[in-house]
């Protein structure tokens, strides 16, 4: 599927680090870091921000086209009438999260992510109704073609929105 | 950062988190990831459009700040696997508390490899985030 290079870059590991409260120096101070594992590195979820550099990203406004959140109306898009036309769901959820870590990443890589489909199955719920889990399967290649993460997604789609 | 060589099989370890999620800190990590569902920031869309009773945190700033309390218990680059389930959702105001116990300690080529059970909970004891986490030394 599509390849979109993401640049590892130290500023953008800095706020990631900052927006999860994690104070490790490691993750901004240079000095520290090239003591501890040759430089900074970043954290272990840092990759789910490669969404920044997907052009076609679905939940970043583009500019010019209506964006479904909202402004003078509670959402920017009018309800569409056929319901399976829907690409703006808010009952998509994300299940689970996995990693499995093969090389430190860090700044100055350049990360080539390749994503790939992976199985499809369904469940019923007392909660939220039919529920259809779909996974994908994202495998990070460096600058080098060394594989440096493997992340595997699963999402699933409600019947119901979800509360505790 | 844990002893590897006192650890052994049901030790467990415990961190605070977060403590009162803010928004703004949900904002952040939207700004900082590309998510930027409006589900997660916009207080109107949340609950007019969407129904629910308020934003909530994206599941992965809970597993980014789950994994803070991972490395902070084996070190920087030793982690290996990292894998969790997201249970329930994370609300504006939570205090969330990551456990992890040890599952498995293994030799492997002079590398010792520890597996870890880990769970997120919240201030009630209701678990947001489940799932395990390994580590080479």
């Amino acid at each position: 599927m599509s390849k979109k290079n993401m640049p590892i870059e130290k500023g953008h590991i800095m706020m990631f680090a900052r927006a999860i409260g994690d104070e490790n120096p490691i993750y901004s101070d240079e000095n520290y870091a090239s003591e501890k594992t040759g430089g900074i590195i970043a954290p272990p979820t840092f990759t789910q921000s490669s969404a920044q550099f997907d052009p076609d990203y679905f939940l970043r406004p583009k500019i010019g086209k209506p964006w479904f959140g909202s402004g003078k109306n509670p959402t920017g898009i009018e309800k569409s009438k056929n319901k399976t036309e829907s690409s703006t769901s808010t009952n998509i959820l994300h299940a689970e999260q996995h990693f499995e870590y093969h090389l430190p990443l860090k700044p100055g890589d350049t990360l080539t992510p390749q994503v790939s489909e992976g199985e499809k199955w369904e469940k019923e719920s007392k909660r939220a109704g039919l529920l259809k889990f779909s996974e994908s399967i994202t495998k990070y290649y460096n600058q080098d073609d060394e594989l440096v993460i493997t992340a595997r997604s699963v999402g699933v789609v409600t019947e119901k929105v979800v509360e505790n | 950062m844990i002893d590897v060589n006192k650890i052994k099989i049901g030790d467990i370890f415990s961190e605070e988190i977060v403590n009162n999620l803010t928004r703004t800190q949900i904002v952040q990590y939207a700004g900082v990831s590309g998510d930027y569902n409006p589900i997660h920031t916009d207080e109107i869309f949340a609950t007019k459009v969407a129904g629910y009773p308020s934003v909530f945190a994206h599941g992965m700033l809970t597993m980014g700040m789950t994994g803070k309390m991972i490395t902070n218990l084996v070190g920087d680059g030793n982690l290996k696997n990292f894998g969790v389930r997201f249970t329930n959702q994370v609300w504006p105001g939570d205090t969330l508390t990551t456990k992890a116990e040890v599952k498995s300690i293994e030799t492997i080529s002079d590398k010792t490899q520890i597996t870890f059970e880990v769970i997120t909970e919240n201030q009630n004891n209701v678990p947001v985030i489940t799932g395990s986490a390994k580590a080479s030394f």
